[in-house]
């Protein structure tokens, strides 16, 4: 059971921790709603939940709840550029199919 | 799949539910994006990796338009085509516009507002506006990979209604939908979060290129209200490089220099100051005459100067342009009520506060050292990019209200050419006033309302902004009409005005967008004008209320003859109209003394027939009539009282 990040992901979530001032690091999740079911959730984390996981990736630590972790085991978070746009790709082994736009997701 | 960014802890959006939003600097030399990435306001770059889109637009032959860098460089070879500082223009006729004759565009006197011919035709300065936002646009649309669904574009505090309006209306042709205009100063101290920051007043210190701004702000349970602006509109770095070139031209002796030349020594001024932000001293070193001696053999003779210019040299003969900026400072702290201790933070903004002797003279002023470590490029567009997100509901959290002011005093005109001001000077937006008014004549149906803008007491004065009609008012007698007009700024700083009678509800309203608008020397020069004319403002004032005074009695007293002359006795009416005589020769002279005493001879002249005429009127009213009737009739007078003394 794990959740990774990229090399590349892992510093620009550095960067933005300690250009933020404070965080303990980064949460992945899932929560149930959109069209096709899940979306995901990825957000600084303050404080810790009794039921979280923490893996460490590249020095980084990785925060996902014992919910969620079913659905994005064995993902991996990377950071992209897609011309100018730039920011983070989940690479999640478990989903069947997606909505058009990719924002959410079932397993 | 979409690319994702972190979001604070419990605020992911939903699938489809975050939406795109930037802010805008629109600025006269270079323009700014920005937004919000991982919860960091960030500058968006353009493919090659520069912040900065240059406030320039170029129309070619064949209908393509270019914007930016690649406009730029026309400049020197196309300047007819190139427009340049457009952000001058907006909202402005060519009258409005300085140094009109000294630019190189062909300006056309459009109605409304200055155009400009170019070859693809006449081009509008919000029609320029738009091609530079619609780079914006696509720069933000590039980079967030989906349509934007709003933006916050950032103007000067002092811009009018009209410049608004057109800065509203070039995003609209861009296809952007503006959430909010802002306030620069405002932008920048929500970029240093002064927003969370303790409760209190702050000054934003503005040094530009070309302008210099300053604007005091006052925090309040997280709202931001704008207690006065201030500046010069003529100062800014170019000046300090004005000063360099000035000093090297002496030191190197030299007086006759060509075009070419000319430039080279300012280029070489400019690199010197930005060198000397971050060295004790900078070599300034130029050959000189070499395309002079090639065209005109002999004319300026080949030359090198060589020269060093240290920090301490550069302050001094800077000197009285940063005195400048304190100057009006002082005079924004004045026009606040404030002194310099009362100020918790300044805020610097512009490159050319990265000047060391201003930050020091800043510092000094104020007793403490300024908030710098923000590119001050980059302060405004960081904090409209922050509002931006705020406005379009991707952060939860307390409702965000941004007050500003208005720059200049609202009013109507009123008998005698008098401005009445409706919503004075330094209200904060949004914000609306009503205030009643009433019939002037007998009988009077409709009425004019002329909108105006200003600080002056006399609609010659201030500023025509709009004029509309009243009509459908019920004939009554003079002052008995009751008229409310309300004046309501909206959050952007436009204004609508309505007129209701109030017994009727017959109503008239115009939104004012008006035709042009006033540059901020012109506002500048009428905030002095109003304090150096104040005393004598308000003797014309005084003089000109008499003066309608006295005609309103004249009238009535004319309109009393004509129903009851049978009162009077021929003798008696004689007197009367004597009297009046003698007021109507004193109301054309300005002597107010004599005008009152004219009217107190009128007023007593006709005390008997007065008498006669209320006794004649009650005789009448009490005809026929029975005593619980009587007590009715006491109660109505009663609530008129009252309704007057309201109004």
């Amino acid at each position: 059971m794990a959740v990774t990040l990229t090399q590349q992901a892992a510093q620009h979530v550095a960067n933005f921790l300690q250009k933020r001032g404070k965080g303990l690091g980064l949460r992945l999740g899932v929560r149930t709603s959109g069209c096709s079911g899940m979306a995901y959730k990825l957000e600084f984390v303050d404080d810790a939940g009794e039921d979280d996981e923490i893996f460490e990736s590249h020095s980084v630590k990785v925060f996902v709840d014992a919910r969620s972790l079913p659905y994005i085991d064995g993902t991996e978070l990377d950071y992209t550029r897609e011309g100018l746009n730039e920011g983070f790709r989940f690479n999640n082994p478990n989903i069947k199919n997606q909505c058009g736009c990719g924002e959410s997701f079932n397993v | 799949m979409p690319l994702f960014q972190i979001s604070e802890p419990g605020e992911s959006a939903a699938p489809h539910q975050h939406r795109l939003a930037v802010g805008i600097d629109l600025g006269t030399t270079n323009s700014l994006i920005a937004t919000m990435k991982s919860g960091m306001a960030v500058v968006l770059n353009d493919v090659e990796g520069r912040p900065l889109l240059p406030s320039v637009v170029r129309y070619r032959a064949d209908g393509a338009v270019e914007v930016g860098y690649a406009a730029m460089r026309w400049r020197a070879i196309d300047p007819r085509n190139t427009v340049a500082s457009v952000k001058r223009f907006m909202g402005r006729g060519r009258q409005d516009i300085a140094h009109v004759e000294s630019m190189p565009y062909d300006f056309v006197d459009a109605p409304g507002m200055v155009r400009v011919k170019t070859c693809a035709g006449e081009k509008s300065p919000v029609e320029i506006s738009a091609e530079i936002l619609n780079v914006a646009r696509a720069r933000a649309e590039a980079h967030l990979g989906g349509e934007l669904v709003g933006a916050v574009i950032t103007v000067p505090a002092y811009f009018d209604e009209a410049q608004r309006q057109a800065t509203k209306d070039a995003a609209k042709l861009a296809g952007i939908n503006v959430l909010r205009l802002l306030n620069e100063p405002t932008a920048a101290a929500i970029a240093y979060g002064l927003d969370n920051a303790a409760e209190g007043i702050y000054a934003v210190y503005d040094l530009g290129g070309g302008t210099f701004d300053i604007s005091i702000l006052k925090l309040s349970k997280g709202v931001f209200e704008v207690l006065a602006t201030g500046g010069d509109s003529a100062l800014g770095g170019d000046d300090f490089d004005q000063r360099i070139f000035c000093w090297a031209l002496e030191e190197a002796g030299l007086s006759r220099l060509s075009p070419e030349d000319a430039q080279l020594i300012m280029t070489r001024a400019r690199e010197a100051k930005e060198f000397l932000s971050h060295h004790e001293k900078a070599p300034i070193t130029v050959k000189l005459g070499r395309r002079a001696a090639a065209d005109h053999a002999g004319e300026t003779p080949e030359t090198t100067i060589d020269l060093t210019l240290d920090a301490e040299t550069f302050t001094d003969i800077s000197r009285n342009l940063v005195d400048k900026t304190l100057k009006a400072i002082k005079k924004s702290l004045r026009d606040a009520g404030l002194q310099a201790e009362d100020i918790k933070g300044v805020v610097m903004v512009g490159g050319a506060t990265r000047m060391p002797q201003v930050q020091r003279a800043v510092a000094e002023f104020f007793g403490r050292e300024p908030l710098n470590n923000l590119d001050p490029d980059k302060v405004v567009a960081l904090g409209a990019a922050i509002q931006a997100n705020l406005l379009v509901g991707n952060k939860t959290g307390d409702d965000w209200l941004l007050l500003d002011v208005i720059p200049l005093s609202l009013g109507l005109e009123t008998m005698g050419g008098l401005v009445e001001k409706v919503i004075p000077r330094n209200s904060t937006i949004p914000s609306a006033r009503a205030q009643e008014f009433t019939t002037f004549r007998d009988g009077q149906t409709a009425m004019s309302i002329h909108v105006l803008q200003g600080e002056r007491e006399l609609v010659s004065d201030c500023r025509s902004l709009a004029r509309f009609e009243l009509r459908g008012i019920p004939p009554m007698v003079a002052g008995a009409a009751r008229i409310r007009i309300t004046f309501q700024v909206d959050a952007d700083g436009l204004l609508a005005v309505t007129a209701q009678e109030q017994t009727t509800g017959v109503e008239a309203h115009i939104s004012v967008k008006p035709s042009y608008g006033l540059s901020d020397d012109e506002i500048a020069a009428m905030l002095k004008n109003s304090l150096a004319h104040a005393k004598d403002d308000a003797l014309r004032r005084a003089l000109k209320e008499e003066q309608v005074e006295a005609q309103r009695l004249i009238e009535a007293t004319q309109a009393a003859l004509k129903e009851d002359a049978h009162l009077l006795e021929a003798q008696e009416i004689a007197a009367i109209e004597a009297a009046v005589t003698r007021l109507q020769t004193h109301i054309l002279g300005d002597n107010r003394r004599q005008i009152a005493l004219a009217m107190d001879d009128l007023a007593f002249a006709t005390q008997e027939f007065a008498h006669r005429r209320m006794d004649q009127s009650v005789k009448r009213a009490l005809a026929g009539r029975k005593i619980d009737e009587l007590s009715d009739l006491d109660d109505h007078l009663h609530t008129r009282t009252e309704k007057e003394a309201r109004s």
